[in-house]
């Protein structure tokens, strides 16, 4: 029975790694042999037609009346009998495109972009042949996913963050608006705006939760909506947001008749306003603030419900718990050869118990932290309550990624607090990755 | 296809071993605490129904001695010596992980209790890790302790001076053992004596001793800060002769391939020992979540820990590190299970079990005051027993020292 069930589950994974490889394969930086079997094995074996091609570029938002037919969910994973920590074969092949996409395409412009505040239009269009803004937008929609998948999400995103999270956190921000009005949206929302992204030129997105107040919480957000007849009214402000001047659709929180909702809100809007909102980390993000004075948006824009935003602030956290994983290997993989060969008294300072101790205390908290965050992932696959796990996820981002990013400074000791090195990056990123609310979505 | 929930076929297990827990374990476990040195006669009942589930074909064991079966009867390969057995096809979950999960359930009851279970010690878990089908057999349904450290060879367990000399058919055994647990009330010992001191490590073998040996003697027992229910023995072996056929493993003196034979049974009884610690980690978060919320404090999963009091804040990051602790033990055990070497996971898991139950039993006892402190809740004694589960079995930082070599490719001679 279990047989049976892991072969359904692969066909029909295989519509959602083919969709990805078919894009995957013509990028340049994935013309690793390996990689290259691998995809050809799976086309192989696939037999189902290739993605749907882009339709007519634009970037207006013509609003669709639903034509009375539900809103499309992606599907979620069928449940699972086994404790197994393998990824499935489509998964793997997404892991290694985007390992690839990140090794060689993120890392080499992780300090330009850190430094520019952006990503560069290159690195864009390379990461854009990937098709990530789709990674959480149903097949019928024109998305590449038929099972929705916080499992694979999260791979995405460490995989990617592995390279560089600021980028990498830049590059997924338009896929959590896509996914949100995916998950959450009815139809005519979903008709509305889903099909901009899966043009050639996906506009730029961002959900923004965050609020620049201390001791923020996204369950009472500060920003208001009032609804009035047909209208709702937003006032607050929106901290470090994605892209905030150049992003042309919004998806922000705001305190609606007592409740924290979502809204989906249009760029340029009368009354919202951004301003840069530069931060330590995640540079590449182009963080800015988003002034919301006396905003009207159609009460149609109300995204999902209370329910619906509570859960895209736990899947955002989700989201930031892999980036750390990501960051927090990267660093890893960086801090071993490292010290092995740096010497001190004559000796590689691996040598000694206190740095050494170090790279398993790194090891082991890192570990942990993947772990916890992919058993949260797939509990949501399963459709069970993931609130806890997701707290876990969340607090060992906090603690531990945070610790992470302190000792890769601190290994190197001088040359890890110049900029001769990615760990003072890390340091600002994996900071970042424990705090910040919003932005990502699994 | 990644999935980190137990399965359903261990469910009943689980459910028995909390029943066992709760039910038996509980309400003694103060009691013998207080009278260190008595055996707890309450588990000889207890060891029925553990028997009863190691025979019930589920494969699902219920203590030590599941750990590490799944190589097959006739493998010497032990899980995670990196010996791969043949290529199954799916993937399993089996006896190391039902061991874990249920040795988490007893230990939520009581780490000395579980310690005490008759058949279930960790000379049993070396005894299935290496025996020949014929040794288990001939020490089928015995209760086997394990007997390495000595006055002056702790962590460096290559530094024992106890020796074996061949003399014929059998081996003369000379030296001084302590801190074995269950020495007393068990049947056979685990001796680890060296065949060579000028060998060093490749030279230590292990030996299977019957407690009724007239060449060994119990000295004492120890008076201990926690898991008193337990005993814990040191014994004199003097002119002590075992057949050579109580031998475990392999007899040749093997300098290339070292210490591999006894330092193998680690890595199974290592995540046994960190699902210890996972247990005793669930049972002090339960109790102190249970007696806050009296008290009117609730961690809010959802709410960031900074918005909520201090008490709350904390058992969100206890919580979370003990979500750590108990995902990487049972990623060690699947990987046994699994025929995947585990030695540097086997070792994250005992490190992050062990630092966590105490830093978390530790952390209930500061949250509950006078209530934590005193004898009237279990918390202050599980803060007590929790404390041996980051020593024994390879300490903290011995387990650190096993995974930083490993990732940094050292040698111990490189980093010592």
């Amino acid at each position: 029975m279990q047989d049976l069930n892991r072969t359904s589950i692969a066909d029909r994974g295989t519509a959602f790694g083919l969709r990805m490889l078919t894009k995957a394969g013509g990028l340049p930086v994935l013309q690793n042999s390996d990689t290259r079997k691998r995809v050809e094995k799976f086309l192989y074996r696939s037999t189902k037609e290739g993605f749907r091609s882009a339709t007519v570029a634009t970037k207006t938002f013509n609003k669709v009346t639903p034509n009375g037919k539900g809103p499309s969910r992606p599907a979620t994973a069928k449940p699972k009998v086994q404790f197994d920590l393998t990824p499935s074969d489509d998964q793997q092949m997404i892991q290694e495109a985007a390992r690839e996409l990140a090794s060689a395409v993120l890392r080499p412009a992780a300090e330009k972009a850190d430094h520019d505040r952006k990503v560069s239009d290159e690195v864009k269009a390379q990461a854009s042949e990937l098709g990530l803004a789709l990674i959480g937008v149903p097949d019928e929609l024109g998305g590449i996913a038929e099972e929705r998948s916080a499992v694979t999400a999260v791979l995405a995103i460490e995989a990617l963050a592995h390279g560089d999270m600021g980028q990498a956190v830049a590059l997924m921000a338009p896929a959590a608006v896509a996914t949100a009005i995916s998950n959450y949206g009815d139809a005519g929302q979903q008709a509305t705006y889903l099909p901009a992204f899966t043009e050639d030129e996906a506009p730029s997105a961002a959900l923004a939760i965050h609020e620049p107040q201390p001791l923020f919480d996204p369950l009472a957000p500060r920003t208001t909506g009032k609804i009035s007849g047909d209208t709702i009214t937003l006032d607050g402000a929106k901290a470090l947001v994605a892209d905030a001047d150049g992003a042309a659709l919004f998806v922000i929180s705001a305190l609606i008749d007592g409740e924290a909702r979502l809204v989906i809100v249009e760029a340029g809007a009368e009354g919202l306003l951004t301003e840069p909102d530069p931060a330590m980390g995640v540079r590449a993000i182009n963080a800015g603030r988003l002034i919301l004075t006396g905003v009207k948006v159609p009460k149609a824009n109300l995204l999902g419900t209370a329910e619906d935003h509570l859960d895209a602030v736990r899947r955002a956290r989700l989201g930031w718990a892999a980036a750390a994983v990501g960051a927090a290997q990267a660093a890893l993989d960086q801090l071993i050869p490292y010290v092995k060969e740096r010497q001190a008294f004559g000796e590689p300072i691996a040598y000694r118990q206190a740095v050494a101790f170090t790279i398993s205390d790194i090891a082991i908290e890192l570990e942990g932290l993947r772990l916890a965050t992919l058993r949260a992932a797939s509990r949501l696959d399963r459709g069970l309550d993931a609130s806890k796990q997701i707290s876990h996820a969340r607090q060992l981002a906090v603690t531990h990624g945070a610790q992470i990013g302190s000792h890769a400074v601190q290994l190197l000791g001088g040359h890890g607090y110049v900029k001769e090195y990615p760990n003072e990056r890390w340091y600002r990123d994996l900071r970042g990755a424990g705090v910040l609310e919003g932005t990502l979505l699994v | 296809m990644i999935d980190l929930e137990v399965p359903k076929k261990f469910i009943p297990l689980i459910k028995q071993a909390r029943t066992v827990a709760e039910e038996v374990m509980w309400p003694i476990a103060r009691k013998y605490d207080l009278a260190e040195h008595a055996y707890p006669t309450e588990l000889d009942l207890l060891s029925g129904v553990i028997d009863g589930l190691d025979d019930s074909g589920t494969g699902t064991g219920a203590g030590a001695t599941g750990a590490s079966q799944t190589t097959g009867e006739d493998s010497l390969a032990s899980v995670g010596s990196g010996r791969k057995t043949e290529e199954k096809s799916g993937v399993r979950n089996g006896t190391n992980m039902s061991s874990a999960l249920s040795i988490m359930e007893t230990c939520r009851g009581d780490v000395g209790l579980t310690l005490s279970l008759p058949r279930q010690g960790l000379g049993n878990a070396a005894i299935a890790a290496v025996a020949t089908p014929e040794q288990k057999k001939r020490y089928d349904g015995k209760w086997a302790s394990m007997a390495i450290t000595e006055p002056e060879a702790g962590s460096d367990a290559a530094a024992i001076r106890t020796t074996a000399t061949k003399d014929g058919d059998d081996y003369v055994i000379n030296g001084e053992k302590i801190y074995v647990t269950a020495g007393e009330r068990c049947d056979l010992v685990v001796v680890w004596a060296s065949l060579d001191l000028s060998l060093g490590r490749a030279a230590i073998k292990s030996f299977v001793v019957e407690r009724s040996n007239p060449g060994l003697t119990l000295e004492r027992l120890e008076h201990k800060l926690g898991i008193r229910a337990s005993d814990t023995a040191a014994f004199r072996l003097e002119n002590c002769r075992v057949p050579a056929t109580d031998l475990l493993g392999d007899p040749e003196i093997r300098t290339e391939t070292g210490f591999g034979g006894a330092m193998q049974t680690f890595d199974n009884t290592r995540p046994m020992v960190a699902a210890m610690a996972v247990g005793l980690t669930r049972a002090a978060l339960d109790l102190t979540t249970k007696l806050l919320k009296a008290e009117g404090v609730e961690a809010d999963p959802d709410r960031p820990a900074h918005v909520q009091s201090a008490a709350a804040a904390r058992l969100l990051q206890m919580e979370a590190d003990y979500e750590a602790a108990y995902l990487l033990t049972l990623r060690a055990a699947w990987m046994a299970d699994n025929a995947k070497p585990n030695s540097v996971e086997a070792s994250m898991a005992k490190a992050k079990a062990g630092r966590t139950c105490v830093n978390v039993s530790f952390g209930c006892v500061e949250l509950l005051g006078a209530t934590g402190y005193g004898e009237r809740e279990l918390i202050e004694k599980w803060a007590r027993d929790g404390k041996i589960l980051d020593i024994f079995e390879g300490t903290q930082q011995i387990q650190l020292l096993v995974i930083a070599r490993r990732l940094l490719e050292l040698s111990s001679s490189q980093l010592r």
